[in-house]
């Protein structure tokens, strides 16, 4: 079966799954697992240069933003006027327009502040860039964000970073029933068959950062979390069979002896 | 030099000093920036990097300069 291509803002992306770069213990071990990932998005952050060490290595040096889409985040923003802040840098490092919003609102947690979230959705839409937004898993919050202009909807499986995998199945399901906009399930995955579990709900893509990153052999958790994002996305495309509760033989009783 | 005549300013939260008419493109230079992979902000205003050479800077000039690093 040939699936659709997956395009977020009119651009086509060969990888349904989205790295994260972050909580890697060098950049070598970062750039080698996002390779093995398959990734052509990896999600990145804009924080102060140390001006004390100028030789310390960066990130563009090893990760090169021709060969592989850049997406800016505003982590550790809690205001619409800091996220705005941190995208507008963002883009003057290069002209990046496709950005991910992540405005937080529970430092414990690190819930998505929504008001502030659909706030800065809106004046982010209005300033040219395309938005990429990190949500809780609220139907109507989608909705609203979608109405605002965003080009994807990010909501959460489970707290970032928890790895709880997808805690409210029905409203991820009602979402996509909703929504054209790509779906991309955005924190607390832990395990490969928590991607699958995203993809088989009908979600476009996934994206994970710390389930990678932190497991004990992060090249390997790379490859089955590439492998489990193919695997649920062709298990949805290919139609399951209706659960039963009862048993139905595989083998016909025609010819019994 | 004489003390008296440099400036002070911060640059990410820490102090410095420089010497008067020092253009922000000195500066960078100075810290062996590579201009391609960072951004500027002079006093909370984005600098376009293109017109660094004609910005001179003050006294007391809050200067942050960002890169890209890991994230989720």
């Amino acid at each position: 079966m040939i699936d659709k291509k997956f395009k977020i803002a009119n651009k086509i992306f060969k990888s349904r799954l989205i790295v994260g770069t972050g909580k890697y213990k060098s950049f070598s071990e970062c750039a080698k697992a996002i390779k093995t990932s398959g990734a052509d998005i990896v999600t990145v952050a804009v924080r102060r240069v140390n001006i004390s060490n100028k030789n310390k290595a960066r990130l563009m040096d090893y990760i090169d933003p021709k060969k592989i889409t850049y997406l800016p985040n505003t982590a550790g923003c809690f205001t619409a006027e800091d996220a705005i802040r941190t995208l507008r840098l963002a883009r003057e490092i290069g002209g990046w327009k496709l950005v991910k919003l992540e405005v937080l609102g529970d430092k414990k947690n690190l819930f998505p502040e929504m008001i502030e979230t659909l706030r800065s959705t809106e004046l982010l839409t209005k300033e040219g860039f395309k938005v990429m937004v990190y949500c809780n898993d609220d139907p109507l919050m989608a909705k609203r964000l979608e109405n605002a202009g965003a080009v994807a909807i990010m909501p959460l499986a489970a707290p970032i970073g928890s790895g709880l995998g997808i805690q409210n199945k029905v409203n991820i399901r009602i979402i996509r029933k909703q929504t054209k906009l790509p779906l991309i399930i955005d924190a607390g995955i832990g395990q490969a068959s928590d991607a699958t579990i995203a993809m088989e709900l009908g979600c476009d893509g996934v994206l994970i950062n710390t389930a990678i990153a932190k497991a004990r052999n992060p090249f390997q958790m790379a490859e089955a979390m590439k492998l489990a994002v193919i695997s649920g996305r062709k298990s949805f495309l290919s139609g399951r069979i209706s659960p039963n509760l009862f048993g139905e033989a595989s083998t016909t009783n025609k010819g019994i002896i | 030099m004489n003390i008296k005549n440099k400036i002070k300013i911060t640059v990410n939260g820490k102090q410095m000093q420089i010497t008067p008419k020092f253009s922000l493109k000195s500066l960078i230079n100075k810290l062996k920036m590579p201009i391609n992979k960072i951004a500027i902000e002079l006093n909370k205003k984005i600098i376009d990097k293109r017109k660094i050479s004609k910005i001179q800077l003050k006294k007391g000039d809050k200067i942050e300069i960002v890169h890209f690093i890991g994230g989720g």
